[in-house]
């Protein structure tokens, strides 16, 4: 805990902040949906479970991305997004009978102002900006001179 | 719910929320000023919330469903302690980034609750 590899800052923690309401939205939405009339709609609806849980990954992958495993989670689950986003989003417009019901995804979250459109590209840059350091002390750890006010934990 | 107080939430929470991204792009970190305009926020939902418990009983009943717009209210309520929990955590710049940002999803939230409560059920 103490000698963890890095603690998310910066611009990072924005970042979370966007995932973790996302995550709160869909898991909000997907549990009234599936309470309420989840044989109206059974693939979108789970697909819309889906997408929480994939939220929340990538929620919690991305604060812990310092760590090699989680890193490796943050990419796949925002990879995953990124193909749900698009996937499902065109299936709106091709399949409407089995998809056009309100997920974070459908007709590319615009229920959402496309957030879920553009945020994976934002966590994908993230993670390639910051790999986790390997064990060794020295590193190239590009971030240090990104902002002054994030220095005082270093 | 009562239109004129979510549209008073809901502009509250706008401003709010693009003065705390304005401040931190600026390069501010938390003040009073930004923290103080969550709490603000917040103290308007608790108002929302006792408007939302009464409101059915006095004759303001919701023609949407109640259970959706509980789970929007209770999610927005927690996230305002959430995501000032999350901002101070670490406090620079980004900070009241987050706060801002916390704020104007208050307010989409907001606007989805007054959806919720008038709409016509099919």
């Amino acid at each position: 805990m103490s000698s963890s590899p890095r603690r998310m800052s910066g611009i990072g923690r924005v970042l979370v902040i966007v995932y973790a309401v996302m995550a709160l939205a869909a898991t909000g939405r997907s549990f009234v949906q599936i309470v309420r009339a989840f044989d109206d709609a059974p693939l979108a609806y789970t697909l819309s479970a889906v997408s929480a849980v994939v939220y929340i990954v990538a929620t919690l992958a991305l604060i812990l991305a310092g760590r090699r495993g989680w890193y490796l989670v943050a990419w796949v689950a925002i990879v995953f997004e990124l193909v749900g986003v698009l996937v499902v989003g065109t299936l709106t417009f091709v399949l409407p009978d089995l998809f056009a019901h309100q997920t974070v995804w459908s007709w590319f979250g615009i229920g959402y102002v496309f957030v879920p459109l553009v945020l994976p590209f934002f966590g994908l840059w993230w993670l390639v900006v910051h790999r986790p350091q390997s064990a060794a002390s020295d590193s190239d750890v590009p971030d240090a001179a990104e902002h002054a006010p994030a220095a005082e934990h270093a | 719910m009562i239109l004129w107080f979510t549209l008073v939430q809901v502009g509250v929470a706008v401003v709010a929320g693009l003065l705390c991204i304005g401040l931190g792009l600026a390069g501010r970190r938390p003040s009073d000023l930004s923290v103080g305009s969550l709490a603000l926020i917040e103290l308007l939902l608790l108002v929302q919330v006792v408007i939302a418990i009464v409101g059915p009983l006095a004759g303001n009943p919701p023609t949407g469903s109640l259970l959706e717009f509980w789970v929007y209210l209770v999610s927005a309520v927690l996230l305002v302690f959430g995501g000032v929990a999350w901002a101070l955590l670490e406090r620079s710049r980004w900070s009241t980034v987050i706060i801002g940002v916390v704020a104007l999803s208050i307010a989409v939230m907001l606007w989805r609750m007054q959806v919720i409560w008038t709409i016509q059920v099919a």
